[in-house]
């Protein structure tokens, strides 16, 4: 029994080097994971520091059926966003961190309130564009949230996502179309010990390299940190597990690399545009919002800005934990059970 | 002589097409059996049905008296007629790689003496030439020091020399007194290589036996090959039968080429460019199949 499993970790060990050897020599593709990101976030990050977003943010609490059925003239100002939110206090820190530049309390019509911070030049302004009635002043204090400690997460994400599925998915068809896996198959390689070796290889390989980019660019641009590093680690590692089973379950028997192209892009994209890699989904419609939960990649970045920008703890992310654990079980199964060593 | 591999009443279908046809066979332990026959006979199915990559549509496999299961898989060694490798590893760590799989096997040292990679052995083992990369692949079939070795026509493609260094290779591999399950196009390569062989067409075994048992039974005469300019006019009502060959040769068939040749001087045929030769697996093979050997 000991030696068996000596032997299977030996099989295990023999396809992880393999693997990792023929991904850090390859040196284009090694090289583009690594810069993309760096650009991303530096470019981005100094893009939008260096100009405000065009766009006024106002949260408002009300018992209206929508916010075009209130009154008022100010909620028709041009350039700004008015958005419902259902009560003050989650929007609260919001204000602190400049994430949404005003809150406007009109629930009680005869006394209605509005929260600002009093270093958000756009709350300053929107202060100013208020009309002449009984709103009543709040200030709220806090670190503004750049667009950049925001967007990190994402931009990470992203990167992670694509070497996840591309790097394993379309790995895997290749190996399948050249005949690899038909050759490995004829060996005592067993199939849980090769798709162990490709997880393993892969997520150390992801792992190294976002927190090698998050520290590097960090050193520049200091992110926002509230929260546990390792809560952090824990949701990322999950994130990844579970996009890189995402990818071996689309790659378990496809044999086109065309095929395996298109479905890699049929969950690349909706997950790059609606798991808020680039913008909040805040004020999104609601079915944007419920097609964003089916995605790992939502849970990862909700759950990686909670803990960097929000300090939320393993209480606070423990649904998003949960689901990337499901989800990375439900697709490990689905991929294991339909995996295919060759061409039929 | 016991038999470590035996198939009985194998099938394969695939759609529209019987690819394996009620196949049996038995395979003595200590001998290469050559599995020759057209593109298309079905020798590639039966051998990967044999290796346990595809599966039969009926009949059995049994290897040393047992389905095949994971002995036979640390027991086989295997080299598909076209494989890919793991890019960017060098020619070492492939053979490294595929050693850690099996549970023992031979020292890698002694694989680099056995099939000559001495000379690239650190090289990447895409940027090897077409001779080198059979020999890695001979060598990887080799790694666990296999009880039977399986080589789906492994000179396809090589130059006459590679091709030759390759046989020889396999001689001493057969020194070893170990199994080998052979297809191949090339007659000369299964007459000089092949204990025992089976000519496969439609997914059955037409003929079976030693090379020359078979040659015996099948051919009583010999060649005269002459070209056709040579002869051109002069063979009417000859007493042997003649037909036309490829290249502007003709052939003579004779039970007796003292007369056959006698007949010909007759004639006033110049014997200048007379080849004379017999039979040939190839010959046979033509005769059996009735087809070209890259049909």
């Amino acid at each position: 029994m000991k030696a068996r499993l000596a032997l299977r970790f030996r099989r295990f060990l023999a396809i992880f080097n393999a693997r990792n050897r023929e991904f850090l020599r390859d040196r284009s593709t090694l090289g583009w994971n690594i810069i993309l990101p760096v650009v991303l976030v530096v470019g981005l990050g100094f893009i939008f520091s260096s100009s405000d977003k065009p766009m006024f943010k106002v949260a408002v609490v009300h018992q209206a059926e929508s916010i075009e059925a209130i009154d008022l003239d100010f909620l028709d100002t041009r350039y700004v966003q008015f958005f419902s939110v259902p009560d003050v206090e989650s929007q609260m820190p919001k204000v602190a961190r400049h994430q949404v530049d005003m809150l406007l309390d009109l629930s009680d019509p005869r006394s209605p309130h509005y929260w600002i911070n009093d270093t958000s030049p756009r709350g300053y302004v929107l202060e100013k564009m208020l009309p002449e009635g009984n709103y009543q002043r709040e200030i709220v204090t806090g670190r503004e949230v750049r667009y950049v400690d925001w967007l990190v997460p994402g931009v990470l994400g992203m990167n992670m996502m694509f070497s996840c599925l591309f790097g394993v998915g379309y790995v895997i068809v290749r190996y399948r179309k050249s005949g690899f896996l038909k050759r490995l198959n004829a060996t005592p390689l067993a199939a849980i010990e090769f798709l162990a070796a490709q997880i393993v290889s892969r997520l150390w390989l992801v792992m190294a390299i976002t927190i090698a980019v998050f520290v590097g660019t960090d050193l520049f641009l200091d992110f926002m940190m509230n929260g546990s590093w390792l809560l952090l680690l824990l949701i990322t590692v999950l994130g990844a597990i579970s996009m890189i089973a995402l990818g071996l379950m689309l790659a378990a028997r496809v044999t086109s690399e065309e095929l395996a192209g298109g479905l890699l892009n049929l969950v690349t994209w909706p997950m790059m545009i609606l798991s808020g890699v680039w913008f909040s989904l805040e004020g999104t419609p609601q079915i944007v919002q419920w097609a964003s939960v089916l995605f790992p990649l939502t849970h990862m970045l909700d759950g990686a800005r909670a803990v960097m920008i929000d300090g939320a703890g393993i209480v606070d992310v423990f649904d998003h934990l949960l689901i990337l654990l499901a989800m990375t079980v439900a697709f490990l199964v689905i991929g294991a059970m339909s995996f295919r060593w060759k061409e039929d | 002589m016991t038999a470590i591999l035996e198939v009985r009443a194998l099938v394969k279908q695939f759609p529209g097409t019987r690819a394996v046809d009620g196949l049996d066979l038995a395979i003595e332990e200590g001998i290469c059996f050559g599995l020759l026959g057209p593109n298309g006979a079905g020798k590639t199915t039966t051998i990967e049905i044999i290796e346990g990559i595809t599966r039969a549509s009926s009949g059995e496999v049994l290897y040393k008296g047992d389905p095949q299961g994971q002995a036979f898989k640390e027991e086989a060694g295997i080299q598909f007629q076209s494989t890919a490798l793991q890019d960017f590893q060098t020619v070492r760590e492939t053979l490294e790689m595929f050693g850690a799989l099996y549970p023992g096997g031979m020292d890698v040292e002694e694989l680099v003496d056995l099939c000559a990679l001495g000379g690239f052995l650190d090289q990447d083992a895409r940027k090897v030439s077409g001779g080198q990369r059979q020999r890695l692949l001979l060598a990887i079939a080799l790694v666990n020091d296999p009880d039977i070795i399986f080589l789906d026509e492994p000179t396809t493609g090589l130059d006459p020399q590679a091709r030759r260094n390759f046989w020889e290779l396999i001689e001493r591999i057969k020194a070893r007194r170990k199994t080998i399950l052979l297809t191949t196009h090339y007659m000369e390569e299964a007459y000089r290589l092949c204990d025992e062989i089976a000519i496969m067409d439609h997914g059955r075994i037409i003929a079976q036996g030693t090379p020359r048992a078979l040659l015996k039974q099948h051919f009583d005469d010999s060649i005269l090959e002459l070209p056709a300019a040579e002869v051109a006019g002069k063979l009417e009502n000859f007493p042997f039968t003649v037909y036309e060959e490829e290249r502007g040769k003709v052939a003579i068939s004779t039970g007796d080429v003292n007369a056959a040749v006698a007949a010909l001087l007759q004639r006033d045929v110049s014997l200048g460019d007379l080849e004379i030769r017999a039979r040939t697996l190839e010959d046979l093979f033509l005769e059996l199949t009735g087809k070209e050997l890259r049909a």
